[in-house]
């Protein structure tokens, strides 16, 4: 009993974590893709990875101000929207998903590539780019504080206090957004495309505006997942992250503001609670060893994940926080 | 002004907001049918007539798919204030038609022109803007979005519609609320104001048609390009879409639509245009299109009710009796290839 409080505790830990945030700033960038706009961005963590990296090469290799580093971060992610949409957005859904897909891949494979290793550092990535974003905290990060059952270092807290602030404001300005005309318009062109040219608005230019803003976010969480890892190794944006925040999204519900957010902790906690849950429960003698070993938990918790997803669709297509009567309906 | 934001016509929910509208409405109102009617009643019924006060008018239009010619249009004019039917069976290039004239799909060769502005090279939304608005054969309810909502995304030149200024309540506020009345007031004249805060994919298909033709009217257009307005839709409502589709004109629009039903055409057009394979093969008042020969011939074929003489009767019987022994005798040869094949 003790064990699963503590596997509760470790979890709620996860509920908090930067790992959190960073699910979470991803899935805010492709609810305004999918859940709003309806673009198909299946390459979300390749916007990531160039956030994290913009810190990483501006900081320890061109040796500039950690806020300059952000703004690189964020412009290269313009870039790569732009580079995406220009050819894509006037042809159908299914060549965005294609295009993002190569490209989060293709973008990973250079940054890891040998002749990439002066810039990216290779496979070993790059590291010592966080202390001037860790000295601006207020408290002192050499020391450690426990917090509800858990222990957190003071950077690892700041890291986190910073990430849920910057989630909060993208969730305030998506909310802003959606409730404006503008909001409207992309809505509308997630449903029928054509119908809302013939009412005279420019399709192809809202489009492009909603997947270099959600490009943005994507960006916003890669650069909190370098600065709390930190380090910015191009094999941590692996895509698989894309889907896993796709999977926290419909957790949550599409196409509401707080889907996202809550879909990523709520991910993110079941994830560590399995894990530790799971281990302590083999250690404990509970679970048999011969029937599941501990190194069998990380691949069976997202078995687990996936058991869990299923279910809700079957039971709550709509997620958390979604309108049944909404998802139900008729797409044409 | 294209098109007044207040209704009236034989529709309006409120009769008396003609009185706010000042008497020119009234007085287009009083006798609007003869505008356009009698504009044309000089008019000769030949392929490519001039009109007198053209809205839209169409050059040497062609757009192929491979070989085939889906659209050749020498010429056309749309006659201004008035109904024009687009008739023709089915294939006939009407929608394809339709599509280069909004901006939906780019032709080979050919030029046309609105209020004498080239639309040759616009896209879609421009053509919108300019006050040329179309529905869709197969209706484009946006199934996730309130009817209100749906009907909001039609008015033109919002604010709130750029990127920066969504972010500024205030700049959109007012107009927002202006266009949600003037919404309000469109819906309770195509008696949808009761289903306003519903999925506009939980209507029935008939009220989709109306919601498509109300949200066209939101962008207060000059031109209405209805594709099919009455397709799957009831009697009753067909009524009811007749008296809307005449409302447009009465507020001075251009209405050109396509459609099926004869009945319809007769009822409503100021001017039929008969369109097969892709070219205008006549025109005329609705009256003049069913003595057509040309027309006639393209929707039944040609020579579908010539009497025959005895010789035709004759070898047409003779024909027929011959293509039925050589059909009988191709059915035994299979028989017995069959029972060749399964004896082996």
């Amino acid at each position: 009993m003790a064990d699963l409080i503590n596997a509760f505790a470790i979890a709620g830990k996860a509920f908090f974590g930067f790992q959190a945030v960073f699910f979470a700033l991803l899935a805010i960038g492709l609810n305004v893709h999918f859940g709003y706009t309806g673009l198909l961005n299946f390459g979300q963590i390749a916007f990531a990875m160039l956030g994290g990296f913009g810190i990483a090469i501006s900081v320890s290799l061109w040796g500039l101000p950690f806020w300059v580093g952000v703004i690189v971060g964020v412009l290269a992610a313009v870039v790569l929207a732009l580079l995406l949409g220009l050819p894509t957005l006037r042809l159908r859904a299914d060549y965005l998903a294609i295009v993002t897909i190569a490209t989060a891949e293709g973008l990973r494979l250079v940054f890891r590539s040998v002749s990439a290793t002066p810039v990216t550092g290779g496979t070993r990535g790059l590291s010592a780019f966080n202390r001037d974003f860790i000295a601006l905290a207020p408290w002192d990060t050499a020391r450690r504080y426990d917090l509800l059952g858990t222990t957190w270092s003071g950077g690892e807290l700041w890291v986190v206090t910073v990430g849920w602030i910057l989630v909060a404001l993208c969730s305030l300005l998506v909310w802003a957004l959606m409730r404006a005309p503008w909001g409207r318009v992309v809505k509308a062109i997630r449903e029928d495309e054509d119908a809302v040219r013939s009412l005279g608005k420019n399709v192809y230019a809202y489009k492009m505006q909603a997947l270099v803003l959600g490009g943005i976010f994507g960006a916003f969480g890669g650069m909190i997942y370098a600065v709390g890892t930190g380090s910015a190794i191009p094999d941590q944006y692996q895509n698989a992250n894309t889907f896993l925040a796709y999977g926290a999204l419909i957790l949550g519900g599409a196409a509401r503001v707080l889907g996202p957010v809550i879909g990523s902790m709520l991910l993110l906690f079941i994830l560590q609670f399995a894990d530790t849950g799971l281990r302590s429960l083999i250690s404990n003698g509970v679970i048999p060893a011969e029937l599941l070993s501990a190194t069998d938990v990380a691949q069976l918790r997202y078995v687990l994940v996936g058991i869990g997803l299923m279910l809700l669709l079957v039971f709550r297509p709509q997620g958390i926080f979604g309108d049944r009567r909404e998802v139900m309906l008729d797409a044409r | 002004m294209p098109a007044d934001p207040a209704p009236h016509g034989a529709h309006a929910a409120q009769p008396d907001h003609t009185g706010t509208t000042g008497p020119a409405a009234g007085a287009t109102r009083a006798e609007p049918r003869r505008v356009a009617q009698t504009a044309l009643r000089d008019v000769p019924w030949e392929v490519g007539v001039a009109k007198p006060d053209p809205a839209i008018v169409v050059d040497h239009v062609t757009r192929t798919f491979g070989g085939l010619t889906a659209v050749s249009v020498d010429h056309l004019e749309i006659q201004r204030g008035g109904i024009t039917g687009l008739i023709g069976p089915n294939g006939a290039g009407k929608t394809t038609l339709f599509n280069l004239l909004t901006g939906f799909d780019q032709p080979n060769t050919g030029t046309w022109s609105f209020d004498g502005r080239d639309l040759g090279k616009l896209s879609p939304h421009q053509v919108a803007r300019l006050g040329v608005v179309r529905t869709f054969q197969l209706t484009k309810a946006l199934s996730r979005l309130t009817v209100l909502q749906n009907m909001l995304l039609g008015a033109q030149g919002q604010t709130g519609e750029s990127f920066l200024r969504a972010l500024v309540p205030g700049t959109w506020r007012a107009q927002e609320k202006a266009n949600t009345e003037r919404a309000m007031d469109l819906l309770r004249r195509f008696k949808l104001d009761a289903k306003k805060d519903d999925f506009a994919g939980s209507l029935s298909g008939g009220q989709r048609k109306l919601l498509e033709m109300a949200r066209a009217l939101m962008s207060e257009p000059k031109v209405v390009m209805l594709d099919e307005p009455m397709a799957g839709v009831n009697p009753a409502l067909t009524q009811s879409l007749l008296g809307h589709v005449k409302d447009l004109r009465e507020e001075g629009m251009t209405v050109i639509f396509v459609e099926h039903d004869m009945d319809v055409v007769r009822d409503i057009s100021d001017w039929v245009v008969v369109m097969a394979a892709g070219k205008v093969i006549a025109e005329g008042a609705p009256d003049s299109i069913s003595q057509n020969k040309a027309v006639v011939d393209a929707y039944l074929g040609a020579h579908h009710d010539a009497p025959l003489t005895e010789e035709e009767e004759d070898r047409f019987l003779a024909e027929d009796q011959a293509a039925e022994r050589a059909r009988r005798e191709d059915v035994i040869s299979s028989e017995q290839g069959r029972k060749r094949r399964t004896g082996r």
